[in-house]
């Protein structure tokens, strides 16, 4: 099937590639662009290891066509930390100990990003159903939730300094 | 898992998907969020040669009132339910099912005419139009009809959209004042289909129920309206008799097939159980 060229902006980045319609996103992502920060896991839209964010939405990449993201803002992992510094999510997941073996961590930490954009002061429990669409076979979530806590209390603190 | 190879087409506008419908005949499939359909292609359950995605249709997005009903575009994604003031005020059952469909992810994507048209019984959205008697609209080449949900399923996959048909959107009556309703939902763990689940819309005075429509979600290869459950509690009051009545009927038309979230025993029971728990919701948000 004939190739189409796509022009996805990706971590503030324009890129304009081939696709083939049934590529997906992640494999855009990690194949074409080389970022491989963003996992792939179960492929079928369970685990969210796949997690980005398309046009300020999570979503899982693994359940999208590249082709649909012509035109679209999408941001990985790669594009958390800024000049070295990470980012409260980041921070987060390091300080609070939230993860083991890493594997679903980019996946973690894009989806908590956006749902601390949704909801800047969530509590435990609203962390756990923000968090509902990611799947961790290590740490029982317990520091995954207090760490997404850490990065919501770190980015409120950053606003308000800014204010 | 990489999907089979298909040709891609993102028509802007109702009528040009139409036009690639008749023109593709069977040889395409309509995507809307993609969730089910994708990871069909990637098991080769579907490989379909052609891919119309509806989402660069801007017309199939969005809720609005007319006159009595609320008018739901057939592409719009359920977290924007689940946000919605006017369904939060209006239909309130809505987003209440919506909070109960899969994560926060995939209701970014999934859309509730893909939910609806998929024919898919284990679906949450189709007992719940029925259960709100939501009209559906359907576009074809020779313009548009509506079908009450009710009469919308004829079997497993099995709808009464054509090959050529775009269903746009879905028209549910806003509630009168003190509609009771609830849709309780019995699922293994967060984003899993339901082992059983029900959805109620009553209207009561006092104890009495004067109107009340119950359907079931994954209790057969369709979903059911338990229309003998309706009518053993229409017009008497809501008590432990009409309770166990109510859910007995709905769980003599239950006909569910087993997999690893039960069998047909248990699956049969957790639906009665699920009716009675709903009905009780519903009565207790009455008036």
């Amino acid at each position: 099937m004939a190739k189409k060229i796509i022009s996805v902006k990706v971590n503030g980045r324009t890129v304009e590639k081939a696709v083939e319609p049934r590529t997906l996103l992640v494999h855009f992502l990690r194949e074409e662009l080389s970022l491989t920060g963003t996992h792939i896991g179960c492929e079928t839209s369970h685990c969210g290891a796949c997690t980005v964010d398309l046009d300020g939405r999570s979503v899982k990449s693994c359940t999208v066509f590249a082709i649909q993201c012509d035109g679209s803002d999408v941001r990985t992992v790669e594009g958390l930390a800024s000049g070295g510094v990470l980012h409260a999510v980041q921070e987060g997941f390091y300080k609070e100990h939230g993860l083991q073996c890493g594997f679903c961590t980019p996946g973690m930490l894009m989806r908590a990003y956006r749902f601390l954009q949704e909801n800047p002061d969530p509590s435990e429990e609203q962390v756990r159903a923000g968090m509902a669409g990611n799947l961790c076979r290590c740490t029982g979530y317990q520091n995954i939730v207090k760490a997404v806590l850490y990065a919501a209390a770190k980015l409120r603190g950053q606003k308000e300094a800014a204010a | 898992m990489i999907p089979p190879s298909f040709d891609y087409h993102a028509p802007t506008t109702v009528g040009e998907a139409v036009k690639l419908l008749s023109s593709l005949g069977g040889e395409a499939r309509l995507l809307a969020g993609g969730h089910s359909l994708l990871p069909m292609m990637k098991l080769r359950f579907a490989q379909p040669a052609h891919l119309i995605d509806l989402s660069r249709i801007d017309a199939l997005r969005g809720i609005r009132e007319d006159g009595g009903e609320i008018v739901i575009g057939a592409m719009t994604v359920e977290n924007d339910l689940l946000d919605s003031r006017l369904l939060q005020q209006k239909v309130p059952l809505l987003p209440e099912v919506v909070a109960q469909i899969a994560d926060p992810q995939v209701r970014n994507r999934g859309t509730i005419g893909g939910d609806i048209a998929h024919g898919d019984a284990a679906n949450d959205h189709p007992a719940v139009a029925i259960a709100l008697d939501a009209t559906l609209v359907l576009e074809g080449p020779k313009g548009r009809r509506s079908v009450k949900a009710e009469n919308f399923y004829h079997g497993m996959y099995a709808t009464e959209l054509a090959e050529d048909e775009v269903l746009v959107e879905i028209r549910v009556p806003a509630f009168a004042r003190g509609t009771g309703y609830a849709y309780c939902k019995l699922k293994r763990k967060t984003g899993d289909w339901a082992a059983a689940a029900a959805a109620v819309v009553m209207r009561a005075t006092g104890d009495k129920v004067e109107s009340v429509r119950i359907a079931l979600t994954n209790a057969a290869p369709t979903p059911l309206r338990a229309a003998a459950a309706e009518r053993a509690l229409t017009g008497r009051t809501l008590g432990p008799t009409t309770l166990a009545e109510a859910a007995a009927a709905a769980m003599v038309i239950c006909d569910p097939a087993e997999d690893l979230r039960g069998d047909r025993e248990y699956k049969t029971a957790m639906t009665g159980e699920m009716v009675r728990r709903a009905l009780e919701r519903a009565a207790a948000r009455c008036g």
